[in-house]
């Protein structure tokens, strides 16, 4: 930075009051907020942006539980009620499935009210499409997505439309992998308008086509090789701030339903997301602070202070409870070292084996997962981390998300099941406290 | 397309392949025996039951010798390297980078031993120049604060992949020699004190092949005692020592840096492109078979090593790997470095057989030398009198070989100004069309071509992410070229990704932790490829 600049800059330092604070801004911050906001706790949130971007944009409640073997979930309560049997810890073990339907239902329907249309969670996982051409279980798609739900469940005459520069997402490939159970799906790539040469982004096209003249432009090249499908699948590309009125306005001018297929991380459904919460939450009065790391929780008897500074000065926010959801590895909230695991904000100790040897197995894709997954913070049935000796840290401290320890979110395909779940029930306690 | 070969159909159904040698072993030495052949004129195809230096070949620092590393304990082998060095400094300057080396030794380094040194490499004829502390330091800027001693030695590195790629290719050029991946030896069919044919079998497809040639070459590498034995041979005694090495993400020197003290654990420290290696432990081993890294193993190479760099306790590492050298048995041995590194051609004629013959120890440096003298074994049982043309003539560059290069890649992209030329690895910038060249006429790519095969052959899926993201991007473009038409591109996409996480599995923390954990998320969690159903059986287990 150049010095000059920096030295006539004001520097100011702002300080906020509030009675929740939240820190992360991954699924499991932006759902604390949310249910805190709901339920009129003054909030503010700060902290590095979470892996949000990397989200596909589904919602998965449980798809895989570890009993004797791994077995795909249809029917992700059923699941539940096997989880809290065998793996009692799980952080998803020590919630209701009352608070976790009412989670769910709450958290769509808030992101489905500020813009984002996602269906309410039904009793079963849908069957949703990858863009290697396989098939995953969630509890809830986009809208922008059911179709395809609905057209692969019905085997429907379906072409899926690729785009020529857009790496890591072949139609080729989803039709390859599907072909043999649904004959009627077929392969198509086009040119996207204005984009035609070199490497293309998601990011980019999908701002594209908040712009009307370029919906036109790509709805005539789609129009030329549609044939006759009675529904499209294209890479998740379908507008960035209103994806349902981009989608609605490419079905009129296609005469059919067309659907999105998740793109290879960053997605454009991931950031849709994170974009809607940063513009919504500062509207309904939240203090959000995004991409900035805080560096200090101080704890007083009555309060708490976080520490944090951006390109403006140094920040203060003074709480009566916060909500650690930092995430894991990929978000800062765990680190790991050569010698292991480690909290490093508040120095929380962290469940782990006793050697790195025993981080991972040996192959890759064990169908048990590995060990380092399950590592993380303990909490209580408060969610509040526990120290050493067990009792909770402080009374003023909870946890929510992917940090806490006994659940394998990948391989259980749980990740929005225990951001919720957790962030729920902190929320709850944290409201019992300011009571 | 095949002139000295020809592979008819029997009634059985089963395939049989004729030729005038055949090569078991893909490692360098295995590639060299082919190229010396044809350029005698001698037809050969060459087998490996998995791919081109799959082994120890693959497996090592890259590390072209000046010999000083054995002036203490095996002047021969100082001296074989010497001479290798040089020859192949000359001829296949493609696949050599001529760094220089310096053996230095730090604060609590056996003086004697550095005082000692400089005598020692005179009398292999190798070049030794002492320099100050202070002096190395400047070359060498990550060097201990407390360095003692420097020297100076021509030490350059090696990719032996493109090496063994460009033996193969010329060989192929010269007479239509032939290199068939995933082929393994089953069996010897013996009559009369002749190997009469080889009974082999794909171990893609299961499809056993009957190999007919007039001489057999085991050039099997730390498996050659193995191969030896379904060949009845039981004059073939090798020690297996299990070395690991640790791969950085940045090049933290310019040069080869050795510790200059007797051999031991973590003191070698070769730059290849844009990253560094690190070694080696060494342990001795009963078995070939699942040799990996262990944490202890990684652990201790970073000890040691950051006596020399103190950067290596705290540098990102984005691989470790482990191979088995085979060392030449030799009574009283106890200790493995100690062991000759030097190399053995047996003829089998102490066993009754008359067109079989092993060579096996050595090392990566002396793998023409080992070439030459098997090919010369050869060429006089076939009655060939062509002399050995390896330390004359120079060794062809192949287009298709030069993808292995680090930072060969996006030089040539750039240079070429194609924006329709994606690149689909990032971190090593690998564009389409390269994968369009490897997939059409790389050695080996002739019947099948798989996500590792294409990572053997450049340098995909070398870098940070160790293919994480580029495995799913190969594939998409593959099924797009309608190379893939099923699930097969899955079940590769999966088998890579697995086989690249051998390699990751103990130096996973810092950002690597992040940067696995994005990989699983998308690997398993979006795609699914931990719950597969396999279409095919799964494959055996066998590193």
């Amino acid at each position: 930075m150049n010095d000059r600049v920096e030295n006539t800059m004001i520097q100011e330092a702002r300080h906020f009051e509030t009675d929740l604070a939240v820190i992360g801004s991954g699924l499991a911050g932006f759902a604390a907020s949310t249910f805190a906001l709901n339920r009129g706790i003054r909030t503010a949130q700060a902290g590095n942006t979470g892996a949000v971007a990397y989200t596909t944009g589904y919602l998965d409640l449980l798809g895989r539980v570890h009993n004797e073997d791994v077995c795909p979930v249809t029917d992700p309560w059923q699941g539940l009620r096997q989880l809290r049997q065998s793996q009692p810890l799980h952080p998803m073990a020590r919630v209701s499935e009352d608070d976790l339907r009412a989670a769910f239902r709450e958290f769509t329907s808030f992101i489905s009210d500020c813009g984002i249309i996602y269906n309410a969670p039904g009793q079963f996982n849908a069957t949703a499409l990858t863009p290697a051409g396989t098939l995953k279980p969630t509890l809830c798609v986009p809208a922008t997505m059911q179709a395809g739900v609905d057209a692969l469940a019905r085997k429907a005459r379906c072409v899926i439309v690729d785009f020529k520069g857009l790496r890591g997402f072949s139609a080729r490939q989803v039709v390859a992998n599907l072909k043999d159970t649904w004959p009627e799906l077929r392969a198509e790539r086009v040119l996207f308008p204005e984009m035609e040469t070199g490497e293309i982004y998601p990011e980019v096209m999908a701002r594209a086509l908040e712009v009307p003249a370029h919906r036109q432009a790509l709805a005539e090249r789609i129009r030329a090789v549609v044939g006759d499908a009675e529904v499209i699948g294209v890479p998740a590309v379908l507008g960035m701030h209103n994806p349902d009125l981009v989608m609605a306005e490419m079905m009129r001018l296609l005469g059919r339903p067309i659907f999105e297929i998740p793109t290879m991380p960053p997605s454009v459904p991931g950031i849709r997301l994170r974009e809607m919460f940063e513009q919504v939450f500062p509207q309904k009065g939240l203090v959000l602070i995004p991409q900035q790391k805080v560096d200090k929780v101080v704890f007083n008897a009555d309060d708490l202070q976080l520490s944090l500074s951006d390109n403006f000065g140094p920040i203060t926010i003074r709480a009566k409870a916060v909500i650690l959801a930092t995430g894991r590895f990929l978000s800062g909230g765990l680190t790991a070292a050569i010698d292991g695991i480690r909290e490093p904000l508040l120095g929380l100790p962290v469940t782990q084996t006793a050697s790195r040897e025993d981080w991972y197995h040996l192959q890759y894709m064990d169908k048990r997962g590995h060990e380092i997954h399950r590592t993380g913070i303990e909490v209580d049935d408060k969610f509040r981390p526990l120290g050493e000796n067990g009792q909770p840290v402080n009374d003023r401290l909870f946890a929510a998300g992917l940090i806490l320890a006994h659940q394998d979110w990948i391989r259980g395909r749980c990740g929005a099941g225990v951001a919720l779940a957790s962030a729920y029930k902190a929320v709850e306690a944290v409201q019992e406290l300011l009571r | 397309m095949v002139t000295h070969s020809s592979t008819t159909r029997q009634t059985t159904g089963r395939r049989t392949f004729e030729t005038e040698v055949l090569v078991i072993g893909g490692g360098v030495t295995g590639a060299g025996i082919l190229r010396d052949l044809a350029l005698r004129g001698i037809h050969g195809l060459l087998i490996d039951k998995k791919d081109l230096c799959a082994g120890a070949s693959g497996g090592n620092h890259g590390l072209l010798h000046s010999g000083a590393r054995y002036v203490s304990n095996d002047l021969q082998s100082a001296v074989e390297c010497r001479e290798e060095g040089e020859i192949l400094k000359r001829l296949a300057p493609q696949c050599i980078d001529n760094t220089g080396g310096l053996f230095v030794s730090v604060e609590g380094d056996d003086e004697d031993f550095a005082g000692k040194f400089p005598g020692f490499c005179l009398a292999a004829g190798i070049s030794c120049q002492e320099i100050s502390a202070t002096e190395a330091r400047q070359l060498e800027p990550g060097l201990s604060a407390s360095t003692r001693r420097a020297f100076m030695v021509p030490d350059a590195t090696v990719d032996p992949f493109r090496l063994a790629l460009e033996n193969v290719a010329h060989a192929r050029t010269l007479n239509e020699s032939i290199y068939r991946p995933h082929t393994e030896i089953i069996s010897f069919d013996i009559e009369a004190g002749i190997i009469r044919s080889a009974l082999c079998r794909d171990n893609r497809s299961g499809e056993e092949l009957r190999v007919i040639a007039r001489q057999y070459v085991n050039a099997g590498g730390a498996w050659a005692m193995n191969i030896a034995h379904l060949a009845g041979c039981r004059d073939v005694h090798l020690l297996y020592s299990k070395g690991t090495l640790l791969v950085t993400h940045d090049r933290l020197t310019k040069r080869v840096i050795n510790r200059l003290r007797p051999p031991s654990d973590g003191d070698i420290l070769v730059p290849g492109g844009t990253v560094s290696v690190l070694g080696t432990t060494s342990l001795r081993t009963e078995s070939l078979d699942r040799v990996l890294p262990t944490v202890d193993e990684v652990n201790r190479n970073i000890l040691e090593g950051a006596a020399m760099l103190p950067a290596l306790a705290h540098t990102r590492y984005i691989r470790a790997f482990s191979r088995v050298r085979p060392l030449l048995q030799s009574v009283g041995d106890s200790d493995d470095r100690s062991a000759t590194r030097g190399f053995a051609l047996l003829d089998h004629q102490s066993q009754n057989l008359k067109n079989f013959c092993t060579i096996t120890g050595g090392k990566l440096t002396t793998y023409r030398l080992m070439a030459e003298k098997a090919a010369d074994l050869v060429a006089g049982r076939m009655a060939n009198t062509t002399a050995c043309r390896t330390a004359i003539d120079p060794m062809p560059g192949g287009d298709a070989c030069r993808w292995t290069e680090p930072g060969a890649s996006p030089k040539y992209w750039y240079q070429a100004h194609n924006t329709e030329d994606t690149i689909l690895c990032e971190c090593e910038m690998v564009p389409q069309s390269a994968i369009d060249q490897i997939i059409h006429c790389a050695p080996g790519a002739e019947e099948d071509m798989t996500l590792e095969a294409i990572a053997l052959r450049s340098r995909a899926g070398k870098g940070p992410c160790q293919g994480s993201f580029c495995g799913i991007r190969i594939a998409s473009y593959l099924y797009d070229r309608g190379y893939y038409q099923d699930r097969t591109g899955l079940i590769h996409m999966r088998d890579f990704f697995n086989e690249r996480f051998k390699g990751q599995r103990t130096v996973i923390w810092g950002q690597q932790m992040a940067q696995m954990e994005l990989a699983e998320a998308l690997h398993c969690g979006l795609l699914g490829l931990d719950c597969l159903e396999d279409v095919c059986q799964d494959t055996p287990e066998n590193e």
